[in-house]
């Protein structure tokens, strides 16, 4: 395994200064993708800068206002279980439920789990073959080679790649924030605004600069948040990354959906939200299978499939229609 | 005098390593002689204070077989995808193999080792023994250990993939078989002795 130093860092200056002064340091909570990709020889840091003792990080608050305030160093675990989880955003835990296995539920941060990297084989497997997201500008081998669980929205010619994390998604439905402190002091990213679109400039998942620490996230209360689910297809049942995934909210009115939130996991560099679906789905009877079916396929006119990967059209729109016959059954 | 494949390997390991480092506080050095990047480590392991000077990139996994001979955590995959190599950490079950080891500083650690004694084993040992729940074992810690923390996540209402609906309490009579496959899916068995397995943490679950 590639070398490198460790300390512990017990306050957030010293963490965001060391951060922003060195490209070859890198935060280090969990461990579970961080060790994975350096292993893999897909992160080369040479200082680790151990986040875990951070004050004020690990906690999960219920504001006044209704939202809810996660910390940065919560475990995936604590969220899931949580009672206002799972009583008031049950999208989000079951988005935390379905990923990876209990033991790294028990091991992986909330921040990290926003910062995963791609599972495409050809950034992982580091067997020789180009990837611009591993090097940049030295070619995608994914684009010509096997990309069955690829991105069929938003892809460049330079990465296909898909973002991983289930939860996210459920994030980006529900319209989370991200609070990071920074060289430049504190600021909120809209969730939707978080990760990025390839472009010519795959390497760099979000808008994060050096010395960025993401402190919490923070969930809005949302009228459409009670009535949720997420629903995750895969190749296996269990302790598997997603095909195709969606996030559904839905607030009804004596049967008829009110407003709606739609995200996807597995079809794009960045949690897609299916904004021009929302749109159409207003207002429409949630026992109206062809109006729904009609409403949801507004945003898959622009999907891009590739050689491998059409079935996911499809797919995806199936897995939409039941999240959200399933979440409106909640409310 | 008898000696098994384990002391065996054991005994190796110590002349080989002797050496180098002549007692637990020796200044550490390379094979070479020369000094090394090692940092202390201080951990509770099995209910023991251990002290081991390690190399930052080495992993709980590594440490725990190779420097304090605890062999019976097991390396599968190394890449978090197997289970074979789950250990407890402050009482939640981990991937030692993605942990490092350097990270433990002050934790409570339990392996395999640590579960019970060979006069009285713990109930999910006796229970993996008395429904057959493995074939060529090596997965078997792992699958013990990961077991043991799942039915304390269970009692302490964590709901799973399986649960209908995450708003409701769960209480551990609501651990179906279903429930408990989905808790163990970060346990692979390539043997797939798995419906054994299901069966021994079933009959766990329903004991005390």
């Amino acid at each position: 395994m590639h070398p490198f130093t460790i300390t512990q860092v017990a306050d957030p200056r010293s963490a965001i200064t060391a951060h922003g002064a060195d490209r070859a340091v890198a935060f280090i909570a969990g461990g579970t993708d961080l060790l994975g990709l350096i292993k893999d020889r897909a992160a080369l840091p040479d200082h680790l800068l151990d986040i875990n003792a951070l004050p004020d990080m690990a906690a999960i608050d219920v504001r006044s206002d209704g939202s809810l305030r996660v910390g940065a160093l919560a475990r995936m675990s604590d969220l899931a279980a949580h009672p206002a989880a799972r009583q008031r955003y049950p999208v989000v835990s079951e988005s935390l439920l379905l990923a990876a296995s209990g033991q790294l539920r028990n091991m992986a941060s909330i921040g990290g789990n926003i910062m995963q990297r791609t599972r495409c084989a050809y950034f992982r497997d580091g067997d020789g073959l180009p990837c611009n997201k591993r090097e940049p500008r030295s070619g995608c081998s994914a684009l010509r080679g096997i990309h069955r669980t690829h991105a069929i929205f938003g892809w460049s010619e330079s990465c296909i790649a898909t973002h991983p994390s289930d939860l996210a998604v459920a994030l980006a439905a529900l319209d989370a924030a991200v609070h990071v402190r920074g060289l430049q002091g504190d600021r909120e990213i809209p969730f939707s605004e978080f990760h990025r679109l390839p472009g010519d400039t795959p390497e760099k998942d979000d808008v994060l600069e050096r010395g960025d620490l993401i402190v919490a996230i923070e969930i809005p209360a949302r009228a459409e948040a009670r009535n949720s689910h997420y629903l995750k297809v895969r190749d296996r049942q269990s302790y598997e990354f997603a095909l195709v995934s969606t996030a559904a909210a839905v607030a009804t009115d004596t049967g008829n959906i009110r407003s709606v939130r739609l995200a996807m996991g597995g079809v794009a560099h960045k949690p897609w939200r299916l904004r021009a679906a929302e749109e159409a789905l207003r207002g429409l009877p949630l026992d109206d299978v062809a109006s729904l079916r009609g409403a949801i396929a507004e945003s898959f006119t622009d999907a891009r499939p590739l050689t491998h990967n059409a079935f996911k059209v499809e797919l995806a729109q199936r897995c939409v229609l039941r999240a959200l016959q399933t979440a409106g059954a909640r409310a | 005098m008898t000696i098994n494949r384990r002391e065996f390997i054991e005994g190796a390991a110590l002349v080989a390593g002797s050496a180098a480092v002549t007692g637990p506080l020796a200044l550490p050095v390379d094979p070479a002689g020369q000094p090394t990047t090692r940092v202390p480590m201080t951990a509770l392991v099995n209910g023991q204070r251990r002290t081991i000077f390690v190399e930052p990139r080495t992993t709980l996994l590594d440490a725990l077989r190779e420097q304090l001979h605890l062999t019976g955590t097991k390396k599968g995959c190394d890449r978090g995808e197997c289970g074979a190599c789950t250990v407890h950490v402050n009482g939640r079950r981990v991937l030692s193999c993605m942990s490092l080891a350097v990270m433990q500083e002050g934790k409570r650690i339990t392996t395999i080792e640590g579960l019970g004694r060979e006069d009285k084993l713990h109930p999910l040992q006796a229970a993996f023994i008395e429904y057959d729940g493995f074939q060529c074992g090596f997965c078997t810690p792992g699958q013990i250990m990961s077991g043991v923390a799942m039915l304390q996540e269970a009692r302490a209402g964590w709901p799973s993939a399986a649960t209908a609906d995450v708003a409701k309490p769960f209480a551990i009579a609501d651990l179906s078989r279903r429930e408990i496959r989905e808790r163990m899916s970060g346990n692979l068995c390539r043997c797939a002795c798995y419906p054994n397995i299901v069966a021994a943490v079933d009959a766990a679950a329903k004991e005390v």
